[in-house]
């Protein structure tokens, strides 16, 4: 993974709450066995009318949206299923971080093991957020700060150790690979065998 | 004196390295369920690094997710499900073979939805971490097992050291009390759980389902309870075992045997939160109240008794962006609705005790004219016991489809879809716009109330036909 550390750009707004992972791509896409290219399967349906053509009303398709990092959406994003295809499909799209009032455990936890920054923020700022759409913000992932151009600043909630593995790309199975004395240890310890 | 709950005794009987304010604990899992899905990019990595699978014997595989819920003799019937879903399948058996894992593959007696033949397997036992790259994998939890679903590279890092770095997570209480009313099924207590708490209710959460309405209730029920779990949030439901489990387990392939059969009864009673241990949050609901639960909107905490009108969102634009896609009006019951599709499976109510709840409604009835209705077992096994006992013969003679084991309708991923702007009853566990299909528009229910909807081709109280 590569280091995140700091993400400025201007943000899109997907106001809707309770955004699942069946949206953020479909089933149907599962069915690769890859990791690459999931962008163009990234919010297919909402991004396209029935008919195939670009449905132009969606706020990804708008042309102030082209080339946004930073990713406002409604409250409770990334419900629903373990897909880590989710994550892989919105980096591949542009983003590097998705903003909320609340982002669901599953998906946090797929975000933050490729390098997506998942950004919470209290309700005011919010509102502020999904009424200014096309926003110059900054994310500074070692301070856990987000700063607006009115010059506000947020300190966002992240895992100490889930920031350490952001800022400097480490791989947490790198990490895990490293205890394998403690895991042993454990197997031989344990009162009962699984 | 012992003052915890249930998850934090099985939580911390895992723990191989304590967690710190700088990092997370070590987890041991001790029992890794896979499919087809949400490997290969795992299997990808551990090839990159030269890995083994450190635990072959704590996992678990079987393909369901994307496999047809036709017959599979050969690599020519999976041409059904398109190039992409049979080169997952082919790449899921490769994997297997080259990482030394016994696949539960095709043509296999035991072979399923991973939630379902864990459990029948006998492999699911109270205590045990259990995960999937499957976020129903809080299904397991009914056995007061800590269960969960996790994606992709932690099904690497299982893989790979059996282990995954976790924060401890908080506790919510759902007590439920009081005699549950005929006609009502676990499907319905648990859509009126999640109406209640909504669904990011429970995010960050172990759910510990409790009260004489969920003792009461058999294993396959506590199963559909515990399964529905990360639709309101959390990530886990537990239930603590007592003789109902243990009599479940008995006897099956991969439960204890002999003395250790003893041996684990003993601990498993240790099991439950202790009378004075702390939740972090608490709700109790009366299950005198419940009826019949359908959801009319696009996601499962939108969701009304079947007779209720459907509520007024005021001027919230998700709401109403809700009604829009499901061509619903607030102020009028379900009931009003016309039904194209029925689905009966999944690993929320594929199970032989919902096989027969759809089977006692259908039973000398006709399915609707221009209704489909699907359904689906949710193992072999589950499809070799039905037809013991005669029920897809109802189920045909019904008009209905009788198909093999499978994820199915429930994910849309084999084929087996609902078309556009077509009003689906659905016992599986998610209404999201798309789920079923493009377009599809989905109405969760139980078991009972999708086949008599199946029967009058409107969203029915099946209590009409007991």
């Amino acid at each position: 993974m590569n280091p995140v550390k700091r993400i400025r750009s201007r943000s899109v707004v997907l106001p809707t709450k309770d955004i699942d992972t069946d949206q953020i791509i479909a089933a149907r896409f599962l069915t690769t066995t890859s990791r690459e290219g999931l962008g163009q399967s990234a919010f297919y349906d909402l991004r396209h009318n029935k008919d195939g053509s670009e449905n132009t009303e969606f706020p990804l398709n708008r042309p102030e949206a082209r080339d946004c990092q930073i990713l406002i959406a409604g409250n409770n994003f990334g419900c629903g299923s373990s897909r880590e295809h989710a994550p892989w499909a919105l980096l591949d799209y542009g983003f590097r971080a998705v903003v909320s009032t609340e982002i669901a455990d599953i998906f946090r936890n797929n975000a933050l093991k490729n390098g997506l920054v998942p950004v919470v923020v209290d309700d005011s700022t919010h509102e502020w957020l999904l009424n200014n759409p096309a926003a110059e913000l900054e994310i500074d992932v070692e301070r856990a700060t987000l700063s607006l151009p009115n010059g506000r600043s947020v300190v966002f909630p992240i895992d100490g150790f889930a920031k350490y593995c952001l800022v400097e790309g480490i791989d947490q199975l790198g990490y895990l690979l490293q205890q394998s004395d403690k895991i042993v240890a454990f197997e031989e310890a344990r009162t009962w065998t699984p | 004196m012992s003052h915890r709950t249930l998850f934090e005794k099985v939580w911390s009987d895992h723990v191989v390295v304590d967690e710190t304010p700088d990092t997370p604990a070590v987890l041991y899992i001790d029992l890794h369920i896979i499919h087809e899905v949400t490997t290969p990019q795992a299997f990808t990595v551990l090839r990159e690094r030269a890995l083994p699978v450190r635990r072959p014997d704590l996992t678990l595989a079987t393909m369901d997710h994307s496999t047809p819920t036709t017959p599979v003799s050969s690599f020519k019937d999976l041409a059904v499900v398109g190039e992409s879903a049979a080169n997952q399948i082919r790449q899921m058996e490769r994997n297997c073979d080259d990482f030394g894992i016994d696949l539960i593959g095709f043509g296999h007696q035991n072979r399923g939805i991973v939630h379902v033949i864990g459990p029948e397997l006998g492999a699911t036992q109270p205590g045990k971490t259990i995960v999937c790259g499957d976020s129903h994998s809080s299904t397991h939890g009914a056995f007061g097992a800590l269960a969960f679903g996790i994606g992709t590279t932690e099904v690497g890092h299982v893989l790979a050291t059996q282990c995954l770095l976790q924060r401890k997570p908080k506790t919510l209480a759902v007590d439920i009390d009081g005699r549950i009313p005929s006609g009502v099924s676990a499907k319905d207590i648990i859509l009126a759980v999640i109406g209640r708490i909504g669904v990011d209710g429970g995010t960050g959460h172990v759910i510990e389902y409790r009260g004489d309405a969920i003792t009461a209730l058999d294993m396959e029920g506590r199963m559909t309870i515990c399964n529905m779990s990360i639709e309101g949030g959390a990530r886990a439901g537990m239930i603590a075992p007592d003789d109902t489990t243990f009599e479940y387990l008995a006897g099956r392939p991969r439960s204890p045997q002999g003395s250790a059969w003893e041996d684990s009864v003993r601990r498993w009673r240790m099991l439950r939160s202790d009378d004075s241990a702390r939740f972090d949050k608490r709700i109790s609901i009366s299950a005198e109240a419940l009826q019949p639960m359908v959801t009319y909107g696009t996601n499962p905490g939108m969701v009304v008794g079947i007779n209720d009108p459907v509520p007024d969102g005021g001027d919230d634009p998700s709401f109403r962006k809700a009604l829009d896609y499901m061509q619903v009006e607030s102020g009028k019951p379900m009931t009003e609705q016309a039904v194209d599709v029925v689905f009966v499976g999944s690993c929320t109510n594929g199970r032989l005790s919902d096989i027969e709840e759809a089977a006692r409604v259908l039973q000398g009835q006709k399915v609707a004219d221009g209704v489909r209705m699907l359904v689906v077992p949710g193992s072999q096994q589950v499809k070799d016991q039905a037809e013991a006992k005669g029920l897809d013969r109802i189920i045909t003679d019904a008009g209905a489809e009788w198909r093999e084991a499978g994820c199915s309708m429930c994910i849309g991923m084999n084929g087996d879809t609902v078309d556009q702007g077509k009003l689906s009853v659905s016992t599986s566990n998610r209404n999201f716009e798309g789920r079923q299909g493009i377009g599809a528009r989905t109405v969760l229910a139980s078991p009972a109330t999708a086949a008599a909807s199946a029967v009058t081709g409107r969203v029915t109280d099946p209590r009409a036909f007991s």
